[in-house]
């Protein structure tokens, strides 16, 4: 959110990520020497039952028909829960760029980037949830407007740093861009005013800082 | 290539002719020639069908299995052309499958299959399935309609790439002929390298018609234009050295071997680290045949259906060296009950099975050939009085478990033929030195179990995906890539009603498979799990079955049949005799139960083992 908002603003952008409140879930139970005759045995841990939470992924693709297929339906056929995906191209014209929120465990999370390394198109993964990011997406909002409440809205519209992008009777679209909080914020905010429509984009992703995931990527 | 004019076949061609050798016979195949020699133009251009058939040879395949169909004529026009790729016509896309997948099994080369586009690419599909859960590398080639027609919902066509997306390694559309080189090249390179699995190759029509002077790549070629494909075969050195710091301090490690042994080539590697740390092998289903069973430090088969004292020794086993094997529910049961004490090295080199299904302390992803070979210096050589007690232990265990009454349980149970006896008997007089074909169920468990394995590659079973009526189809692929061994399919009634057709091509192709097919009148395993689970609420298991010594002689395949115990060698004897293929119908005990059995959902100390089908 913008420097200049009230103090009431929601949370602030590129907020970190909750720390691990729970051990991995890959943590062994402690070895024993020998198996006691009767002593209750320690229960194995489960990969995928710890503490679920919202990982980032990006993936560098193979510019090819199909692919966005390959991975949704690999997501599909392993059970992973995909919160966003957004595809589009790089600079470099054979290569595509997708950017997944999903929601899991650690243990269940790196699943899912290993299954994406199987898949022949895709190039390169990085779980991107614990590094320093950029992290935006795009909305488009069509909110009721009448003569009393338009001036309300763009109020409201231009505090929260959203851009007014038409205006016709009865209506006005709202574009918003900022993180995922970002964006429910201000969604939640001309709620009051009735949404006729809604679409968002997805999160896009990129990390801070010199280092870039398309130039590691092994061509 | 050049086209010669001239259509004969060299001799050593086999023929394709029923009824070989008769007058009748003569006369069909001499107007057969006479009718291709008209047809076929003396030189002709290279079109994308020939492509397919250099790539096949390229690639080393010798036989493939296919089923004609309208947009792979183009295929069928050429393949005569190459009398040194012999094509086996099956009655069913999927025998072709299972073929194809036998053949890779037994050989550890790619296996090919074909079909049509629409019925026989779905047809095809339970076989790539099936070569997908058990990792076998394979390349399966469909034609489809004409890339103008994609899409139009036209004749035979279906999405047939989008079908197989979910259930191959990679898989293809070409719509253009000058692709099919590349293609060709990267799909055998994906389905054999790595962790091996099915490939599937989808071609129009126009593209196997088209003129084309495309060229194969080299391998090197085909490596560098797949960066997205880096099987990493060396383990990471740190890690090798921790799995040898636990091995070291364990006082009752198991080594639990799976296929990866077997897709590695790396059973001598695998007896040589066994042998030198004196650690005890557990193997899986498919891990059978990684060690023989015969060694002193083989232990059994683990799991579900597997023996109690293997079962046992995982339990309370405080280190699992686990090589070439994913944890699969079979084999683990309740996770949570999973071998407590144990601390677990994961060997497996496909990273996405490491920590899949069991949380582990010592990952090393790598090919377990290179992984053991780096491992076994870095080992203490242990002398097998260190391990006296634990041995002592596991012998005892062992004994009691093959001393009680479900093992080799004796020829009788009320006057009925037991089927373990009748696996053990197959074993013993094929000197344990054939291939061995199992279908899916209890016939599976009782191969396993029984039959007693001394090689590897020499047990093949559909342990993943679990296909009835896998048996006979793969067995004639196992017994194409295997001339030199015998080969047996040991198939349920349940299962060879569902693929039997594939007897004609037996008969055709002249595959000397020996059909033990298991007759107990039941869909045995349901009839197990309804006994033992649903309360005996046996809907559905009780299977009307042909005479099947009828049926074999309608094939033209000689059959006898065995109901007692002192039927059983002699008619093994009489079907190895036979030159060619035979069957013996074993009419086994229909009750008859196979335990130990870990119920689904239980953990491995969970075991039912009482005999709860025929009384004693």
């Amino acid at each position: 959110m913008s420097a200049d908002a009230d103090s009431t603003a929601p949370p602030p952008a590129h907020s970190a990520p909750p720390a691990h409140s729970a051990p991995p879930a890959h943590v062994a139970p402690p070895a024993h020497s020998a198996p006691p005759a009767h002593a209750a045995p320690p229960a194995r841990s489960l990969p995928g039952s710890g503490p679920e939470r919202r990982h980032v992924i990006a993936a560098i693709v193979n510019n090819k028909p199909g692919v966005l297929n390959r991975v949704a339906s690999l997501m599909r056929a392993r059970n992973f829960n995909i919160e966003s995906l957004a595809v589009s191209h790089t600079d470099a014209p054979d290569v595509s760029r997708m950017s997944i929120t999903l929601r899991g465990d650690d243990v269940l999370v790196e699943q899912a980037t290993k299954q994406l390394y199987r898949l022949i198109d895709v190039l390169k993964v990085q779980e991107l949830t614990t590094e320093p990011t950029v992290e935006h997406e795009l909305a488009l909002v069509k909110v009721r407007a009448t003569d009393a409440t338009r001036a309300e809205i763009l109020k409201v519209v231009e505090l929260y740093r959203g851009r007014v992008v038409d205006i016709a009777d009865g209506s006005v679209i709202v574009e918003a861009t900022g993180t995922e909080a970002e964006v429910d914020a201000l969604i939640a905010l001309v709620r009051g005013f009735g949404i006729k429509e809604l679409v968002r984009t997805g999160t896009v992703v990129m990390t801070r800082g010199a280092q870039s995931i398309e130039e590691a990527t092994k061509r | 290539m050049t086209i010669a004019g001239d259509p004969a076949k060299p001799a050593s061609r086999v023929s394709h002719v029923p009824n070989d050798g008769t007058a009748e016979a003569a006369r069909v195949e001499q107007a057969r020639k006479e009718m291709l020699s008209d047809a076929r133009p003396l030189k002709r251009t290279r079109i994308g069908a020939d492509v397919v058939c250099e790539a096949l040879l390229r690639q080393g395949v010798d036989v493939f299995f296919g089923y004609p169909g309208g947009v792979v004529l183009p295929l069928y026009d050429v393949l005569g052309d190459y009398p040194e790729l012999r094509h086996v016509l099956v009655r069913h896309e999927q025998g072709g499958a299972h073929a194809a997948d036998g053949y890779a099994r037994v050989t550890g080369k790619v296996g090919v299959c074909l079909g049509t586009s629409g019925p026989g690419a779905t047809n095809l599909v339970t076989g790539i399935g099936t070569a997908l859960l058990d990792s076998i590398p394979m390349v399966a080639i469909t034609g489809n309609v004409a890339a103008s027609l994609i899409g139009k919902d036209a004749f035979q066509e279906i999405d047939i790439n989008g079908i197989t997306l979910p259930m191959t390694k990679h898989n293809y559309l070409v719509r253009n002929a000058d692709e099919l080189p590349r293609v060709f090249a990267e799909a055998f390179h994906i389905a054999r390298t790595g962790r091996p699995g099915p490939v599937h190759i989808d071609i129009t029509k126009d593209a196997l018609q088209q003129e084309t002077r495309a060229t194969h790549p080299t391998e090197a070629e085909v490596v560098a234009g797949l960066p997205g494909f880096r099987p990493n075969f060396d383990g990471h050195p740190r890690q090798v050295r921790l799995a040898a710091a636990e091995i070291a301090r364990a006082k009752r490690p198991v080594i639990l071997a799976g296929h990866g042994i077997l897709h590695a080539r790396a059973w001598d590697e695998l007896r040589a680290f066994a042998e030198k740390t004196q650690i005890p092998v557990a193997h899986t289903l498919l891990g059978i045949g990684v060690i023989p069973e015969d060694h002193p430090l083989s232990y059994g088969y683990m799991g579900m259906h597997g023996w109690k004292h293997v079962n046992r020794a995982i339990q309370s086993a405080d280190l699992l060296i686990a090589i070439g094997m994913r944890f699969d529910d079979r084999v683990t049961g309740n996770v949570r009950t999973y071998a407590p004490y144990a601390r677990i090295v994961h060997v497996d080199i496909d990273p996405v099975e490491i920590g899949k299904n069991v949380a582990v302390e010592v990952p090393i992803v790598g090919d377990a050939k290179r992984v053991l070979e780096a491992l076994i210096p870095m080992v203490e050589a242990v002398d097998p009085a260190v391990r006296s007690e634990y041995f002592a232990e596991l012998a005892a265990w062992r004994t009691e478990s093959e001393a009680s009454r479900w093992h080799g349980s004796g020829a009788w149970r009320d006057g009925l033929l037991s089927a373990d006896y009748v696996a053990h008997r197959i074993g013993e007089l094929t000197d344990h030195a054939a291939t061995y074909v199992a279908d899916v169920g209890q016939n599976q468990m009782w191969l396993a179990r029984y039959t007693g394995f001394r090689q590897p590659n020499s047990h093949v079973s559909s342990g993943g995906l679990g296909t009835m009526g896998f048996g006979l189809p793969a067995a004639m692929g196992a017994a194409l890539g295997r001339p030199d061994r015998e080969t047996w399919a040991i198939v349920g009634d349940g299962g060879f009603q569902m693929t039997f057709q594939e007897l004609m091509t037996l008969v055709q192709d002249r595959i000397p498979v020996k059909v033990a097919l298991f007759d107990n009148k039941k869909l045995g395993m349901i009839r197990q799990w309804q006994e033992l689970i649903y309360a005996g609420n046996y809907h559905s298991a009780h299977l009307l079955g042909p005479d099947f010594a009828k049926l074999a002689d309608a094939f033209g395949i000689p059959a006898r049949r065995a109901t007692r115990p002192e039927d059983v060698d002699e008619a093994i004897r009489w079907a190895q005799a036979v030159d060619g293929p035979a069957l013996i119908w074993f009419e086994i005990a229909e009750e008859q139960n196979v335990f130990p059995m870990m119920p689904a959902g239980k953990g491995l100390s969970d075991l039912i083992e009482e005999w709860g089908g025929v009384e004693e």
